[in-house]
């Protein structure tokens, strides 16, 4: 093999001439900084994500969508014959309700981040001066507010099964984005950290089976370790908070509460996958 | 305006699980030192596996190097990979992350992401639909569209949002005449408004001898020649590269071709040989007069081009021995 060193060459021994190894080389021969581009601010670039990620979901996930909410109608339809109504049914409700929460912020957004992530897709976002925040809430936001509609065709089908009164089900509007930016950033973290986007997808599915046994079954019935793990479930204040409302005098201040460590743990698990994305985007 | 020195970067040894041979470390930059100036079309030239992508992944921040430095208009990328972002536009190898929108969203999106406010990202996403062609495509998903649309799409999300520095990691790999021409246009047109820098990467040699400034050669991680393409021309300038191809083989008994054979590099029916002009001509008299010219099937006679001195530079992987003496 024949090697000219790049040095002995014309154009390089022009393009390096005797100047001092760093500095740019410029017009006057100064040291010019360049003035920086614009950043991205949060709330725009949120919003923008947001809306790319939306489209992409309606045109791709509303058959999931339907899945999500045909289980968990099913799921409440078997449980009918199990439980004897009262404080059971409302969990049940409740729990099948977040259910299509975690099924598409949980498993199909650490399949989405997984796939990304293993794909190369995170360097467009990576190369753009954005902040992570931005694309991992914006990513989460879509895939929560994309599970809405499924969260009330659950509820209330749910609700006249077990006879339950629909009147507090506006809950729904706190409930499903606390839970979802919950459930959403642990799923985002969850692909975002996965070494492999297999790896994501299983991880993603053992989360929605977590929340499904944790989350649909009535705590009474479960052994007490389960119930400890019932209690880590970024979901379980949601359910809680959403089958509190269902009471003939609902005690509004737990539901407060409950809603309040939900959105704790949200921004906790935001946190986490934010510093996943970062993570992730510079090897 | 972009100094990179001594960049080094290996990728690890992966270990073999149960079954499956592990991966050897790969050096895929080794001590790369380059300067781009201001306004220039930069282009990296190299083998499959040189380390192109790995070398200007390493210029846009999106890779740690293990050694050296990159310095782009005053920043330091090394130690703020973060600033990278917002001096230049990066249009990688592959990319996925837009598959799903429609072409429209996708430069929107891209614009809006890069710091544009509602109004302009929308102004300059139809300006740039238009500049490129694009326009009869905006509202199709980028899945649905052929390799050569998705690319130029994927281009249009480079522009908007304009960066002094652009760094285009094989743009135009499946664009047919009209949408290179298309992307070729836009660069100069950036170039002669704005002074746009441009750093590419590319295969293919004719488009590098047409549009680039200056070319690096790399092979195996190295810079092995840095020169204008004239200028690395001029290295194997004097001589000639014969084609022969023949009818069937080649006839081996008649002497003068059978002494061409060492010098030949065989494919099928086809030989290639870089002979001095001299050599060429009786090479020529040769095979179209007596014996062998029943066998030739065609001949070409050519002055050397860019893509000799890359097969001639890249050693290990050309077929075509060396012609740079060291
Ligand atoms: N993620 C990786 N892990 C390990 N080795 C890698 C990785 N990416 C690339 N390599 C190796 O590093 C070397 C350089 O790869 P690189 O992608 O930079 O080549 P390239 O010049 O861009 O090639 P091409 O022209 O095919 O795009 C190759 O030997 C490749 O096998
Ligand atoms: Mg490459």
């Amino acid at each position: 093999m024949s090697v000219v060193p790049a040095e002995v060459l014309p154009g390089a021994a022009r393009a390096d001439g005797n100047r001092a190894d760093h500095g740019p080389d410029t017009e006057d021969g100064g040291r010019a900084v360049a003035v920086l581009g614009p950043r991205a601010r949060l709330w725009p670039a949120l919003a923008a994500v947001y809306r790319a990620q939306l489209s992409r979901a309606r045109v791709a996930r509303i058959p999931l969508l339907f899945v999500a909410t045909f289980q968990s109608v099913g799921i409440m339809v078997l449980m009918r014959g199990v439980v004897d109504g009262g404080g059971e049914a409302r969990a049940v409700v409740a729990g099948s309700s977040v259910l299509v929460v975690a099924f598409v912020a949980l498993n199909l957004l650490a399949q989405y981040f997984g796939q990304l992530r293993a794909s190369g897709g995170l360097d467009h976002y990576a190369t753009l001066p954005v902040p992570p925040a931005a694309v991992v809430l914006g990513a989460a936001a879509a895939y929560a507010s994309f599970t809405v509609p499924g969260t009330f065709v659950t509820a209330v089908v749910g609700s006249v099964l077990f006879q339950l009164p629909l009147t507090h089900l506006w809950i729904l509007v706190a409930v499903v984005p606390l839970a979802g930016a919950a459930l959403a950033g642990l799923g985002a973290a969850l692909g975002l950290l996965a070494p492999r986007p297999e790896l994501a997808t299983l991880l993603g599915q053992l989360g929605m089976s977590a929340a499904l046994l944790l989350g649909v079954l009535p705590p009474g019935r479960l052994p007490t370790f389960v119930q400890y793990a019932r209690d880590l479930m970024p979901s379980t204040y949601g359910v809680e908070a959403f089958a509190r409302t269902f009471g003939p005098d609902p005690d509004w201040a737990a539901v407060l509460l409950d809603l309040g460590v939900c959105a704790g743990v949200g921004v906790a698990s935001l946190a986490v996958a934010t510093w996943a994305y970062r993570r992730a985007a510079v090897r | 305006m972009c100094a990179v020195r001594d960049l080094t970067k290996t990728y690890p040894a992966v270990r073999g699980r149960r079954g499956t041979p592990g991966t050897p470390e790969v050096r895929a930059t080794d001590g790369v030192r380059i300067d781009i100036r201001r306004g220039e079309i930069f282009g990296l030239l190299g083998p499959n596996g040189a380390g192109k992508t790995t070398l200007v992944r390493q210029l846009t921040g999106l890779m740690r190097p293990d050694r050296g430095s990159v310095e782009i208009l005053g920043h330091d990328i090394v130690r703020h990979p973060e600033r990278a972002a917002r001096i230049l536009a990066y249009l990688g190898q592959e990319s996925t992350a837009l598959d799903e929108l429609t072409v429209s969203l996708a430069v929107e999106t891209t614009g809006r992401l890069r710091g544009l406010d509602v109004r302009s990202a929308r102004a300059e996403r139809d300006a740039v639909l238009e500049e490129l062609g694009l326009s009869a495509l905006a509202s199709r998903p980028l899945k649905k569209l052929s390799g050569g649309q998705r690319r130029l799409a994927c281009f249009a999300t480079a522009l908007v949002g304009a960066r002094p520095f652009l760094v285009l990691d094989e743009p135009t790999t499946g664009m047919d005449p009209v949408a290179r021409r298309a992307v070729w246009g836009a660069v100069d047109r950036r170039r002669a408004e704005h002074a746009t820098t441009v750093l590419l990467v590319t295969h293919n040699v004719i488009e590098a001898e047409t549009v680039l400034d200056r070319v690096a050669v790399l092979d195996r991680g190295r810079v092995i020649a840095c020169d204008t393409p004239s200028g690395l021309k001029e290295q194997v300038a004097g001589e000639v590269r014969l084609e022969l191809v023949w009818r069937e083989r080649a006839p081996l008994d008649v002497p003068e071709v059978a002494a061409l054979r060492d010098r030949a590099v065989e494919s099928g029916r086809r030989w290639s040989l870089r002979l001095a002009p001299e050599e060429a001509r009786a090479a020529v008299a040769a095979v179209t007069g007596g014996a062998a010219f029943a066998a030739l099937d065609d001949f070409t006679l050519a002055t050397p081009s860019l893509e000799d001195v890359y097969l001639a530079l890249g050693g290990s992987a050309g077929s075509v021995r060396g012609l740079v003496k060291t």
